[in-house]
């Protein structure tokens, strides 16, 4: 005799209660707290903000905590908390020109105004586990010079002087910038949009996309015309006062990344130019970007769509994480009543199979429909 | 620390809710047509009910007895767990009693028990386009449905027909509403095509990921493609359900052993268990008293 | 109270409960082309809005949603009413609205100005909300399509003259068009771009 299994109710609040006991680990040990995630994991922090879209260093380690460290987990908190946040207005576009650099490195200029620095970088570290790492030995503090004060010139602007570079592109004076998080999704799209996904985008996507450029599947001869990290000003137009306010300060990644370009039907010789920005500090991701951002800009710019990161459509559709894992996940999911659809319809064409070959001849219906 | 917002009634915004409501209208003033609306990240997964769980949140009020299945069953987990989002978030009346609840929001399923006037059935969709398998491209899909070119899909059904002998497609079964739009149905078997066909129910389907909203109205003519020579048939079953002896319904295989021993028992929960309350018993329904612990 | 007072106060008492009770009778008036639904709560809309076409207003209207009015709504502190309440900016650009608002005894001369959608996209067109005399009186017509089993009757007193006309060029675009909410005091009814009208 059979009796149906139940209690789903049980079976999940027990799945839950064990997953929080395997999040909190062996209890005789410390828990980590906020302040630590924050202060010592901090780019696992910058990349939860930049794909969660939403600038909270507090929150983003909360997710990270309460996500056992999945970092894809912790970007779903963060995004399903920030839809449900009230909009105030849209800010002023922030003036990377004015940043405090911590970091500026171009590959087009041996120097420049304003230098390279190479400010907080793994470039260089030999990758060998550090031992000392393994207890809690005194760090020195890292050396300081005073700001030199000197205007941290973007290279795009030195190549502008000349003319040799595309300019910025005008918006009309009432432009709203989209959102894509408040409107339907629509092919083609404005290049608003489409760096606004590719800024929320997975870093592992667009990082394999990018990637593809360099070996072919839609070269487009990029070099590094600067990479620059450190804090911009978030200000807001406020119509009462007639002014901007200062919000606050972000940190935040830029690359511009300066393409060869021979030129084409819709526009003449001269560098073009791909665009990263993200949040908090990940030079992988603002360098993936805008080797992607360039790709995408193949129709514009009249070059031929011959691979996949030139295919708007392709990439955006499949650039965002918490989406695709979404989707890929629900496969789990229960799917038996079109499995037993399934089920029946192989196990009946076999019996058909079967029965032609019994009956040694072909089925003339089935010849005739070929 | 920071301090965490609280939820509105049904977790979304007024202004989402707004969005998502207008969508429905249009949806149902263009039967079968996908309206575009600019889903929310919701705090589950994508592919996992978000397209239906927006809707549902939309529509649904105090006054509402709310039902939720998943393959047919109301004690499936994630039928499970999006029933007590709406009790969390919206403090709803829940009923696993189809002919009790005004909204039903299901996967994979339409409840055997015919659906009334009144209640509203909320599909959730992973693809809302018919012809996505045939073409990958939204804009050309888009261009499809404008000029009602869907020449492709019967190219598929009748290629089905030339390499099998029959239409191959089990779920998901393309259909034709009110004579204009081809609509996925969403991967319910195609034995509940039937049912959407002059319903007496309002279908309202959720496709969060995809970011689309659609409809069919009450009496709306719901024709599951097929050619003259090749009619649409849904699928039989040689045995009745195991427990509730229940015939011309949908069954869910359960295998009991390792020696190929298996049994027949209804997919639809409720209707399984109202019909066992009526005294209906199949050969392998436990005594009640066993079947009580 | 003067026009000012008169466009600042009103409203839903429960917006989120209300504007839900609205949309309900709104989804299952657009499900069930010619059933009549009736606004019972008080919204302190001024004249010359219906106090359903008020409600309809404030359940979907917002910042999002062009607004086109009649030009005795538009002169009236109905005007500012509606933008008070709901954010909707009103537009005097047929094409542009997503949403119109037409006074009582006001035959409009062609839907053709408002927004149908487009081929691709038929579902970014204007709803019209249109205030008659009264619903379940006056002249019988037929309505026939999808949400209705068969036929039903709908009898509308003020409709005018030339909406049967216009309807029927309505409805030879679809799928694109223009949805119809009929008003008329507490009353509404709706008529989806699929109704097919027949005067009897």
């Amino acid at each position: 005799m059979y009796v149906a299994v139940k209690g789903g109710e049980a079976a999940i609040n027990n799945a839950h209660r064990l997953l929080a006991d395997r999040r909190r680990g062996d209890r005789s040990l410390p828990s980590v707290t906020i302040e630590q995630i924050v202060e010592q994991l901090g780019l696992a922090v910058d990349r939860v903000m930049a794909e969660a879209s939403l600038y909270d260093r507090t929150l983003a380690a909360l997710a990270v905590r309460q996500s056992r460290g999945d970092l894809i987990e912790a970007i779903f908190l963060l995004r399903a908390y920030r839809t449900t946040l009230p909009r105030f207005g849209t800010s002023v576009p922030v003036d990377t020109a004015g940043m405090t650099v911590e970091r500026r490195v171009s590959a087009t200029y041996k120097d420049l105004p304003g230098g390279q620095l190479l400010g907080p970088t793994f470039d260089y570290t030999h990758r060998l586990l550090d031992p000392s790492l393994l207890s809690d030995e005194p760090i020195e503090e890292p050396a300081r010079k005073s700001a030199s004060g000197e205007h941290v010139m973007r290279v795009s602007d030195i190549l502008a002087h000349e003319g040799l570079i595309e300019a910025d592109g005008e918006f009309p004076e009432d432009n709203e910038a989209g959102d894509l998080t408040r409107e339907p999704l629509e092919f083609p799209m404005g290049r608003d949009l489409r760096l606004q996904a590719l800024a929320r985008g997975d870093e592992g996507f667009l990082l394999a996309l990018g990637y593809s450029t360099q070996r072919g599947y839609g070269r487009n001869h990029p070099f590094v015309g600067e990479v620059r990290i450190g804090e911009v000003e978030v200000e807001l137009e406020v119509a009462e006062l007639g002014f901007a306010i200062s919000l606050g300060r972000i940190r935040v990644t830029e690359c511009q990344m300066v393409n060869q370009f021979k030129g084409s039907s819709k526009a003449p010789p001269q560098f073009t130019r791909g665009y990263g920005l993200v949040f908090g500090q990940s030079e992988r991701k603002a360098m993936s970007m805008s080797l992607v951002d360039r790709a995408l800009r193949a129709e514009e710019l009249g070059e031929d769509v011959t691979a996949p990161a030139q295919d708007e459509e392709f990439v955006i559709s499949h650039s965002d994480n918490v989406q695709a894992t979404g989707f890929v996940e629900h496969l789990k999911l229960p799917h038996y009543v079109d499995f037993q659809a399934e089920l029946a319809l192989v196990r009946k064409m076999r019996a058909d199979i079967e029965k032609t070959r019994r009956d040694g001849n072909h089925n003339p219906d089935q010849e005739a429909a070929e | 620390m920071t301090e965490l917002a609280t939820y509105n009634f049904a977790y979304l915004d007024e202004q989402t809710k707004r969005m998502i409501r207008r969508a429905i209208l249009k949806a149902i003033a263009i039967p079968g047509y996908q309206v575009p609306f600019a889903s929310r990240e919701m705090p589950m997964p994508y592919g996992w009910g978000t397209g239906g769980v927006q809707v549902t949140a939309s529509i649904i009020g105090p006054e509402d007895v709310l039902k939720v299945i998943d393959q047919g069953a109301d004690d499936t987990t994630n039928a499970v767990s999006i029933r007590a989002f709406f009790q969390k978030v919206a403090n709803v009346a829940v009923t696993t009693h189809t002919k009790d609840a005004t909204i039903i929001q299901t996967r994979h399923r339409i409840p055997e028990q015919q659906l009334e006037k009144g209640q509203v059935l909320v599909y959730q969709v992973p693809i809302p386009e018919p012809l996505r398998f045939l073409e990958p491209r939204e804009t050309e899909t888009r261009k499809m449905h404008a000029l009602e070119e869907y020449g492709l899909m019967h190219v598929k059904l009748y290629e089905d027909i030339a390499r099998h002998g029959r239409i191959s497609t089990t779920y998901a079964y393309p259909v034709k509403v009110a004579g204009r739009y081809v609509m996925d149905p969403s991967p319910t078997p195609k034995f509940d095509n039937p049912k959407m066909h002059m319903s007496e129910a309002l279908q309202l389907f959720g496709a969060g990921r995809e970011k689309r909203i659609y409809a069919v109205p009450p009496y709306t003519d719901v024709v599951s493609l097929d050619f003259e020579d090749y009619p649409f048939e849904i699928q039989k079953f040689e045995q009745p359900c195991a427990l509730c002896g229940a015939q011309g319904v949908y069954l869910d295989e359960v295998v009991l052993d390792d020696k190929g021993g298996r049994m027949f028992v209804c997919s639809d929960t409720d209707h399984c268990e109202d019909r066992r309350e009526h005294g209906h018993a199949g050969e392998m329904l436990a005594p009640a008293k066993e079947a009580a612990e | 109270m003067n026009i000012k007072t008169q466009a600042l106060s009103g409203g839903f008492q429960e917006p989120v409960f209300h504007s839900q009770g609205v949309f309900r009778m709104l989804m299952d008036g657009m499900a069930r082309p010619g059933t009549v639904h009736t606004i019972a709560m008080d919204i302190g809309q001024p004249e010359p809005l219906g106090q359903a076409a008020g409600a309809i207003a404030l359940t979907l209207c917002d910042h999002d949603t062009p607004t086109w009015l009649s030009a005795g709504l538009l002169k009236s502190p109905a005007a500012e009413w509606i933008g008070f309440h709901t954010g909707a900016p009103i537009t005097r650009e047929k094409a542009e609205s997503r949403f119109a608002f037409v006074e009582a005894g006001v035959a409009p001369s062609s839907f053709g100005l408002f927004a149908a959608g487009t081929q691709e996209y038929p579902d970014r067109s204007t709803t019209l909300v249109i205030e008659i005399g009264a619903l379940g009186q006056g002249q019988a017509l037929t309505l026939k399509g999808p949400g209705i089993q068969q036929t039903t009757t709908v009898k509308l007193k003020g409709l005018p003259e030339v909406f049967p006309r216009l309807w029927a060029d309505n409805r030879a675009l679809f799928p694109r068009g223009v949805d119809v909410i009929l008003t008329a005091g507490k009353s509404l009814l709706c008529l989806p771009r699929t109704t097919q009208i027949a005067v009897q």
